[in-house]
């Protein structure tokens, strides 16, 4: 990826551009080896270096230690302290602690569906990662259609969920699996409407594209695209499974959805894949909205990789924030969520985009309209969805928040009628 | 095309599920997620508790009544206490009584904050508001350790007053939760009672009107929530009640949200009671003696309390023998509970959850 100079070298050690060490290495095996060993290897490093390097550490460390840590904190309490230093090395006992375990199968489940379930939940969640760039030149494939490559993924562990709660013979995991579709199908709708805004400004669908036209413009897409930004976030966290949306394990209602009969390794996978799918969303998210690896100018100084880093784990901070404040909603609430609220929202945002981008081009504005288009778009946003809630029949002040107070004892005290009582 | 044969089927929620409060069960026919059909299965918990206590004396019957509502044993005891006390004329001194008030009032806040963290926890709050009340009801329970020195099953009142006097360190320490409490009250009124979307999930769901909720004899938040103004303390005063200033929250509609908003309320007049009672703590005795081996003229006498949860009631028949020859209790949860089926039949599986999370059932209580 050709852009401006950046101050990496080209030497292997330069840690500011990670790609130099894979050049190297692939260079080096190319002279040794036979040609095709390139072709093998380079995928492999590219595994390596997005999977094992930084989302399993994240995973374990961030998605389990920091979560339970944090959330730990939000509710008044410690969290996991004992393990190693500060508990750190919790995760690494949860996960001795699964393996032992004994991943039981009961008696008159789908025994194949029951074992696949987990294993077709787990590639996806690798694979995702294919697209996003750490860096101007580390991404493992840079291909044209990198957002329609990740949502086709993400939509693959439905399945997986939907063959778990399936297969368990249980009537609280077919409940988990009805709701897992249910809901996939009616939040991939408007998350895609909403992503098509973003597709729409920088007329491009490869993610390393999007990331380099945030940077030529020094503005970040969730400042064009706010309300794009509001419903990506919405509906990530409903096909995540994650609180304020997480019907379909919903604790409290079905005990644990899809994975009510799972135990063992088999549900450590569903749950360590459920947080890397989180901070797939998460990277995604930051990619696509908040400028990926560039941070206006500082990319240049600071290791572009180290930034996507932080950005995906600031992105994931607020699923735990979420996780650890809201109460969930209904399912025909989230349905109605989905299809009353974000779905039109999402095609105005569409026609709001079309028109400002037709404008723009046509008109042959420059470059500094778009933070004429922010501002507009921001305050359109607020707009919008104010006033469609209240389309919709939103009405806050009419509901009461504090009882009534009545001095005296007596029969029923209809509505309007004077209490007595003082507050 | 072809229709596809869909047909009802049974789900047990309980007896062991997350959100039952205990081993308690109902069998819902569920079409879908609807809730066709809601049966109550109860029994799990059941101790016998109203047969042993015809074994034993007035007084080592007292511990017993902890065992039923394990969450406000100081309201269990002072509603027994009342009862024995009624039947043997016993009066008690008026340093017993506001110790007893204080008392049945801290319990009260303790109860109301399991109550509201657990029915959060229902609605999916995942364990944050009961981390904070659970945070809140420790501090009551160590003032509970520090005069009885007990946390849950108290076992405090006596037949004639209270076991112990206030150790000298109680009133400060009671002040200074005092002093936090109602600041503690806001916040959770912020976190949930302005939450749109515990709003969304409680509003309008598991509605009681005033009429079913009369008819079905509820009585506490569940009552209060459907707009009826009763409370016992109130209506037919104990203690010394009377002499309180208080008012009587009641709700709208008799939804769940009602009655989670009357429970809070209920809190800031528990503290407004306990300040009241501090503030004029009579001196002089604090119990009457009483013959350990008490032996009551033969008679009967019900005696009832506004617990945390509704009227609780004992009832208690002396054949002039040292152990009451019928003892029974007057669970406010099991009659709360009655309307269960009403309340959840036509909703679906999430809103059962917050139907039931909403009547605040303690199972120890309705299985004795």
């Amino acid at each position: 990826m050709s852009g401006a100079p950046f101050l990496a070298t080209e030497h292997w050690w330069d840690l500011r551009d990670l790609s130099n060490i894979s050049r190297e290495i692939l260079e080096f095996l190319d002279r040794v080896g036979p040609d095709w060993l390139a072709y093998v290897v380079s995928p492999l490093i590219g595994f390596v270096a997005a999977f094992l390097l930084f989302v399993l550490p994240s995973q374990l460390f961030v998605g389990v230690y920091g979560e339970r840590r944090l959330i730990g904190r939000m509710q008044s309490r410690l969290g996991p302290n004992r393990v190693g230093k500060f508990g750190l090395l919790q995760p690494i006992a949860d996960a001795i602690k699964l393996i032992q375990k004994e991943a039981i199968t009961p008696r008159g489940a789908d025994k194949w569906v029951m074992w696949t379930a987990p294993v077709v939940f787990v590639a996806p969640a690798v694979l995702v990662w294919a697209v996003i760039p750490f860096g101007p030149n580390m991404v493992i494939a840079d291909i044209p259609v990198g957002l329609v490559y990740f949502l086709a993924i993400t939509a693959l562990p439905v399945l997986a969920a939907f063959m778990a709660g399936w297969s368990g013979n249980n009537k609280y995991s077919l409940f988990g699996a009805m709701r897992v579709v249910a809901m996939a199908i009616s939040y991939e709708v408007a998350l895609v409407l909403g992503l098509l805004g973003v597709v729409l400004f920088t007329s491009t669908m490869s993610l390393q594209a999007i990331v380099e036209w945030q940077r030529e413009h020094d503005i970040w897409l969730v400042f064009l695209q706010p309300l794009a930004f509001v419903i990506y976030f919405i509906s990530a966290s409903a096909e995540l499974n994650r609180t304020p949306t997480d019907i379909a394990e919903a604790e409290s209602e079905i005990v644990a959805g899809y994975l009510t009969e799972y135990s063992g390794m088999k549900w450590g996978l569903f749950y360590g894949m459920d947080i890397g799918y989180a901070l797939a969303a998460a990277a995604f998210g930051s990619t696509v909205f908040l400028g990926g690896w560039s941070l206006f100018g500082l990319e240049e100084w600071v290791p572009p990789w180290l930034i996507l880093v932080a950005k995906t784990h600031l992105f994931y901070f607020v699923f735990i924030w979420t996780r650890g404040t809201l109460p969930r909603l209904r399912i025909d609430q989230l349905m109605a969520l989905a299809w009353k609220y974000m779905l039109p929202l999402a095609a105005i945002n569409l026609l709001v985009v079309a028109a400002e981008r037709l404008w723009w081009h046509e008109a042959g504005l420059g470059d500094g309209i778009v933070y004429l288009f922010a501002a507009a778009n921001i305050a359109l946003a607020l707009l919008l969805v104010v006033g469609w809630a209240r389309v919709l029949g939103y009405r806050p002040e009419r509901v009461p928040t504090r009882p009534r107070l009545v001095k005296h004892v007596g029969g029923y005290v209809a509505p309007g009628a004077e209490t007595g009582g003082g507050r | 095309m072809t229709e596809i044969r869909s047909e009802p089927f049974v789900v047990n929620i309980g007896p062991q599920h997350p959100s039952t409060h205990g081993v308690f069960r109902v069998k819902v026919t569920v079409d879908g997620e609807r809730i066709v059909d809601a049966e109550m299965v109860m029994g799990y918990l059941h101790r016998s508790i109203e047969k042993l206590a015809e074994e034993r004396t007035y007084t080592q019957n007292i511990p017993f009544t902890d065992r039923t509502d394990y969450l406000s044993s100081m309201s269990n005891n002072l509603g027994y206490c009342l009862a024995v006390e009624k039947l043997a004329g016993i009066e008690v001194p008026p340093r017993g009584n506001a110790i007893r008030v204080i008392m049945a009032e801290l319990q009260r806040l303790a109860s109301h904050c399991m109550a509201i963290g657990a029915f959060a926890n229902d609605t999916g709050a995942w364990q944050t508001p009961v981390m904070w009340t659970f945070r809140e009801r420790e501090k009551i329970l160590d003032l509970f350790e520090m005069t009885s020195g007990a946390r849950l099953t108290c076992n405090y009142m006596r037949i004639g007053g209270v076991a112990f006097d206030l150790p000298k360190e109680f009133e400060p320490a009671c002040r200074k939760l005092l002093a936090t409490f109602p600041s503690f009250i806001d916040e959770l009124h912020g976190l949930l009672s302005e939450n749109e979307i515990f709003i969304a999930r409680t509003r309008g769901i598991a509605v009681i009107t005033p009429e079913q909720a009369i008819n079905a004899s509820l009585s506490g938040p569940m009552l209060r929530g459907s707009g009826v103004a009763w409370d016992i303390r109130k209506a037919d005063p104990y203690c010394g009640y009377e002499q309180y200033d208080f008012d009587i929250p009641v709700g709208y509609n008799g939804d769940s949200y009602d009655r989670f908003i009357v429970r809070l309320e209920e809190m800031r007049q528990s503290v407004r009671i306990i300040e009241q009672a501090l503030d004029g703590l009579p001196g002089g005795p604090y119990r009457t003696e009483v013959p350990l081996a008490l032996r009551p003229p033969k008679g009967e006498a019900y005696a009832r309390v506004e617990g945390p949860r509704g009227e609780l009631g004992y009832y208690v028949v002396s054949d002039g023998g040292p152990a009451p020859f019928r003892f029974h209790i007057r669970p406010p949860s099991f009659i709360n509970l009655s309307l269960l089926k009403e309340m959840t039949v036509g909703g679906t599986v999430a809103d059962a959850i917050v139907a039931l999370g909403s009547v605040d059932i303690v199972v120890g209580e309705i299985d004795r």
